[in-house]
């Protein structure tokens, strides 16, 4: 069992755990992530290591209620914990001195570009933030990236937030304005991963995006990650998650996880089913 | 208790049938499909040996289980001694007995199979096992006093298994690590419930916690902890690292990123791991089967799993494409004949081409091309050869690719001190099993490739020995 230290709420849906995992917490790098399970009859799904502190054995999560097993998770306090958490996994993310490196965070991809910010700005990288999402309520971690950020910008499609327009709007003017860009770094829903991918592309800016498909192991055992890249297949969770986004084929990641929807449905019926709690309206 | 027969009458005996779950009723479910023989049929069965003064069974089996004792003690009626002198060689009977391919090792040497039928060493070596087990009077062997010593042994399967039961024996304090979150490796993960129940596999790990075994889950060394970190940090003396070849081959044909079509890896996973044959249950599916055409492609071990999976969760047809013949297929012959009785369609002497999909990126098919047998390969098995203009559709929405596995990285790219040859195998020396780094052991499927349990039970035997031997005298040679 893996203890929760710490839970709370950063957006609706979008919850921050702290868990007890000494190993991982030991060994983890920008860019790796946990498999958890919930209880003994649940799924295994990744989740990446937003931060973690090898003193206290603890490494911190975010959570998107998406589905059953994230809902479960998200209902999860202080003091509950998981049945099993398994890592770091996967490569770390490549760091260094790239000159300036613009790191994009969508919706909950914001806690997964956060710890890579982080180790951005200690390489010694001029750090432009952009956060992206729906509305001023889903922009998560937004003092943490702006603490670690040389200039941050904030984006929400319906401007109730910082500026009105997406992510890459904001990466289009930077360009236009000419400011030299080195590195950029992209996490997110898998249209706005693609939509920085083409901006980036014709300058031929360095892009990398990390990628989400459905996996089991985690470990390189089961194939179920694979994902196109450069037109060879690669396991996600042991080659990635990050990869060059000018090289992904998103149409076939998009297609692979669709795979199993109408299942992801029926599980969540269940669970609202059976907590009427559980669902977009059960917020703090 | 049963008199020895004369040789005569004893060949007279048929060789007793193992009682099966009619075909078409088990083919829908995921209970074990051998029930297993009854006292009397198994002595009767153990009536046919003939007792040989040099007992070619023996030597056929990689461990060198007593087959002729263990035969003599059925018959005479005491099980609990035949269990016994079974474990002194096979840490793991009741496994074995259901999963090695007899008709290559013991039953394949057994001296009556020249004339007549071999001994069903097999299932009698499950009759004892089980027996034991079900009276619960496992004779659990004493563990020497503790040496102070410790061990860490990386992945959980019988390689691993039984190094740490063999240790632990000899009074070291042993740790299993595993990637996973249940112990078992293969015979969790990957055999299904109906050829091997997990209760038996639980069994056998819950007589180990009861030696003093240690295990830990979600451990994946080389990721969570390094092999150098256990050995300087953590004080282990030794290392014994049984991995095994888990990291699946794909065709790299086009179409094999469409949904529906999965490594028999990830399939068995799901259904076996993470019961997936529970839907209500369990929250990890697998992508419909229910009513769908299966395809399966291999012809070993692992393809018929997966095939009768597919059968067992409602596949409306299951087909295993194999580009050479039946009889080239490398699954166990038991499993074959199951496979056929329960439904399974064969196509053999056809290789697939490619995947095909429709706009929604799902699999409709698999287009395959028919074969004919050539010259004898590198392997010694007849090459096939394409035969031009035989390409035809198979229809599937579910195809699953069970043509092999290899090395997993994970353990050796960590440690690079460690040698591998080119395929990514550690290289272990063949007698101690020692590896190019002091104090690190390696065996398994991790060493020799995918084999067999009872190979990576044997080899974790050797390592045990080995181990013991360097943390008693603490030398370790170098190579002259
Ligand atoms: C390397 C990696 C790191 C991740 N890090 C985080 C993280 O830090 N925080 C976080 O909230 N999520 C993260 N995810 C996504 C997370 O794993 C999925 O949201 C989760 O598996 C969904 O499970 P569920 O049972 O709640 O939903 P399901 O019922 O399984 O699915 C619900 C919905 O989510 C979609 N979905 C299913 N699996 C995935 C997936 N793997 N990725 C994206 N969408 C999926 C489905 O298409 C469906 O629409 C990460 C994924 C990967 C591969
Ligand atoms: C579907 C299938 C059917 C089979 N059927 C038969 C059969 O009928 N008869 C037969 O004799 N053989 C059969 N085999 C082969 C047999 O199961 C294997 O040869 C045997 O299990 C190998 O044992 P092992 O201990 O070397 O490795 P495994 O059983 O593969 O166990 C290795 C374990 O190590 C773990 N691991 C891997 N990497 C790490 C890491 N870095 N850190 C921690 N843990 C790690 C894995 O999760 C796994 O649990 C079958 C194999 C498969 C896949
Ligand atoms: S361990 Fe396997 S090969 Fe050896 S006697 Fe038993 S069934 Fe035969
Ligand atoms: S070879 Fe066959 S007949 Fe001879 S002892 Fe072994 S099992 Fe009995
Ligand atoms: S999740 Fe199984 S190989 Fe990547």
């Amino acid at each position: 069992m893996y203890r929760i230290l710490e839970a709370r709420f950063l957006a609706p849906d979008v919850k921050l755990l702290r868990l007890e995992a000494p190993r991982v917490a030991k060994m983890r790098q920008p860019g790796q992530f946990v498999i958890v399970r919930v209880h003994d009859q649940g799924e295994r799904i990744p989740l990446t290591i937003a931060d973690s502190d090898p003193e206290t054995g603890s490494v911190t999560i975010v959570v998107q209620g998406v589905g059953k097993t994230t809902k479960m998770i998200n209902q999860l306090d202080e003091g509950d914990a998981l049945l099993d958490v398994v890592g770091p996994l996967g490569a770390a993310s490549e760091v260094e001195d790239f000159g300036t490196s613009v790191v994009i965070g969508g919706g909950v991809g914001t806690a997964i570009a956060y710890p890579t910010a982080v180790a951005m700005k200690q390489a010694g990288n001029h750090v432009i933030s952009i956060l992206g999402a729906r509305n001023r309520q889903l922009v998560i971690l937004e003092e943490e990236v702006r603490a670690t950020s040389d200039e941050l910008f904030v984006m929400t499609d319906d401007g109730s937030g910082g500026e009105q327009g997406f992510v890459t709007t904001k990466l289009q003017q930077l360009l236009d304005d000419k400011r030299e860009i080195n590195h950029v770094l992209a996490i997110g829903p898998v249209p706005m991963m693609k939509a920085v991918a083409e901006v980036t592309r014709p300058a031929g800016i360095p892009t990398v995006v990390s990628l989400n498909p459905i996996m089991v192991d985690g470990t390189g055992m089961c194939g179920g990650c694979r994902v196109l890249v450069g037109g060879e297949t690669k396991f996600a969770c042991v080659d990635g998650p990050e990869f060059d986004a000018h090289l992904v084929d998103f149409e076939t990641l998009v297609q692979r996880n669709r795979m199993y929807r109408d299942q992801e449905r029926a599980g969540l019926c269940q669970l609202e089913m059976a907590h009427p709690k559980v669902g977009p309206q059960h917020h703090p | 208790m049963a008199d020895k027969l004369p040789p005569k009458q004893r060949t007279k005996i048929p060789r007793q049938a193992m009682p099966e779950q009619p075909a078409l009723e088990r083919a829908r479910n995921f209970a074990e499909v051998n029930l297993g023989l009854d006292a009397a049929v198994a002595e009767k069965e153990a009536q046919r040996c003939l007792t040989c003064a040099d007992p070619k069974c023996s030597h056929g089996c990689p461990v060198g289980v007593q087959v002729r004792e263990v035969v003599d003690l059925v018959r005479d009626g005491d099980y609990l001694r035949a269990a016994a002198k079974l474990r002194e060689d096979n840490v793991l009977p009741a496994v074995t007995g259901r999963v090695c391919p007899q008709e290559n090792q013991c039953e394949g040497a057994c001296i009556l199979g020249k004339r007549f039928a071999p001994l069903a060493i097999g299932h009698i070596e499950r009759f004892v096992a089980d027996y034991e087990r079900a009276t619960g009077e496992i004779g659990l062997p004493e563990p020497a006093s503790p040496t102070g010593k410790k061990v860490a042994v990386v992945g959980s399967g019988p390689a691993g298994l039984s190094c740490a039961g063999d240790l632990t024996l000899k009074g070291h304090e042993v740790t299993v690590m595993e990637a996973l979150h249940e112990l078992g490796g293969v015979l969790v993960y990957g055999i299904p419930e109906f050829r091997l129940p997990k209760e038996i596999v639980r069994n056998e790990i819950e007589n180990m916690r009861k030696m003093g075994v240690n295990f830990e889950t979600n451990v994946v060394v080389g990721k969570s902890v390094t092999i150098d970190q256990l050995m300087n940090d953590e004080g282990y003396d030794a290392v014994f690292i049984a991995t095994g070849a888990g990291l699946p081959k794909f065709l790299n044909l086009p179409g094999e990123h469409l949904g529906g079509v999965y490594s028999a890896n990830e399939f068995l996973t799901r259904v076996n791991l993470m019961k997936a044959y529970d839907p209500e249950h369990y929250d990890s599916p697998v992508y419909t089967c229910r009513d769908a055409d299966v395809v399966v492609i291999g012809g070993g071990n692992t393809a018929m799993d997966a095939v009768r999976s597919a059968l067992r969760l409602g596949a409306k047809s299951a087909s295993i494409i194999y580009r050479r013949g039946e009889a080239e297929m490398p699954a166990r012959k038991e499993e074959q004949h199951h496979a056929r009785d329960e439904g399974v369609t064969f196509l053999t002497m056809h290789n697939p081409l490619q995947f095909l999909g429709n706009d929604q990126g799902l699999l409709t098919g698999v287009e395959v091309q028919q074969m004919e047998l050539g010259e004898p390969d590198g392997s010694g098995r007849a090459r096939p050869i394409p035969i031009a203009g035989s390409e035809k559709v198979v229809p599937a929405s579910v195809a699953i690719v069970a043509v092999g596995t290899g090395a997993n990285p994970l353990v050796q790219s960590s440690t690079p001190e460690i040698n591998t040859n080119k395929w990514g195998y550690i290289q272990a020396d063949d007698d101690n099993l020692r590896t190019s780094k002091r104090g690190v052991f390696a065996g398994g499927d991790i060493v020799s490739g995918a084999a067999t349990v009872i190979l990576a039970m044997g080899a974790g035997r050797t390592a045990a020995a080995s181990i013991h031997e360097y943390l008693t005298t603490g030398d370790w040679p170098t190579a002259e």
